[in-house]
């Protein structure tokens, strides 16, 4: 038996492990998509002469914002692992800025699922990232 | 070896002293690291891949001050990661005058099962005329 998902819920007292260490926060969600944002700290730089961000911490966050759009589409919580994940870096995001990572699951099958997103650190139409990649659930 | 950037400090790597070999880094089960109770997150173990890729890449390069600039990864995710130390290293495929193509691998108890795989390309701006 499976609990609702409710991100806002899920989100409400910040993110433990991984997530936690990056300073990732809830952003925003529909029925089928979940955004999250990551705010910039020097600790997530992978180049100290530009500043900018390491794609670690990118990674993690598409990670993660695909992983609640998934829950968002099947309607409730259910344990799965990522099987794949592909990350474009369409540019450098800016040092100093947050970053928003959306994910958005398109399709549902009994065992998989189906995921897309992109980050940005601004403006939407000017993404920094895009991804693709599937979940599996661990208990199909 | 290069000096590893904040980030890696971040995910508390270090170069296995015991390697031969190309570097392998380490990556300790710490509580930065994990993700749902009991397993690294994935994006962890990303991280790790890729700074393990750019530790290869800097190795291959041989000191030259050629800039890294990545353009895209795949990662596989075969097994979740357990509280173990997790390894991983870095194999370049292909060094270009452009581009590289850099592969990593990581694992936890032994080399021949493991845990995620990545793919990742980078574009080479180099310095020379």
């Amino acid at each position: 038996m499976h609990l609702p998902f409710d991100v806002q819920r899920f989100t409400a007292r910040g993110f433990g492990g991984h997530g936690g260490r990056l300073g990732i926060e809830y952003h925003a969600h529909g029925a089928d998509w979940c955004e999250l944002q990551l705010p910039y700290h020097p600790d997530l730089v992978g180049d100290p002469a530009s500043g900018v961000l390491a794609s670690g911490p990118i990674i993690t966050l598409m990670d993660m914002a695909t992983s609640f759009s998934v829950w968002l589409k099947r309607g409730q919580f259910v344990p799965h692992a990522t099987l794949d994940l592909r990350v474009d870096y369409l540019r450098p995001a800016r040092p100093g800025r947050t970053v928003v990572g959306r994910g958005e699951c398109y399709r549902i099958t009994r065992a998989i699922s189906f995921i897309r997103g992109q980050a940005h650190d601004g403006d939407p139409a000017d993404p920094l990232a895009h991804v693709a990649g599937t979940f599996m659930l661990t208990e199909a | 070896m290069t000096e590893l950037p904040p980030y890696a400090r971040l995910l508390g790597l270090s170069e296995d002293p015991q390697a031969d070999g190309p570097p392998v880094l380490v990556m300790p089960f710490a509580d930065p690291v994990l993700g749902r109770p009991g397993f690294l997150h994935g994006g962890a173990i990303s991280g790790l891949l890729e700074m393990a890729a750019i530790v290869a890449l800097r190795a291959a390069l041989d000191g030259e001050a050629a800039r890294i600039k990545p353009v895209n990864v795949t990662v596989d995710f075969m097994r979740g990661g357990r509280e173990h130390p997790t390894r991983a290293v870095g194999l370049v495929t292909r060094l270009g005058g452009r581009v590289a193509n850099v592969e990593a691998i990581a694992w936890q108890e032994s080399r021949d099962k493991p845990i995620a795989k990545a793919r990742m390309n980078y574009l080479l701006v180099r310095n020379d005329p």
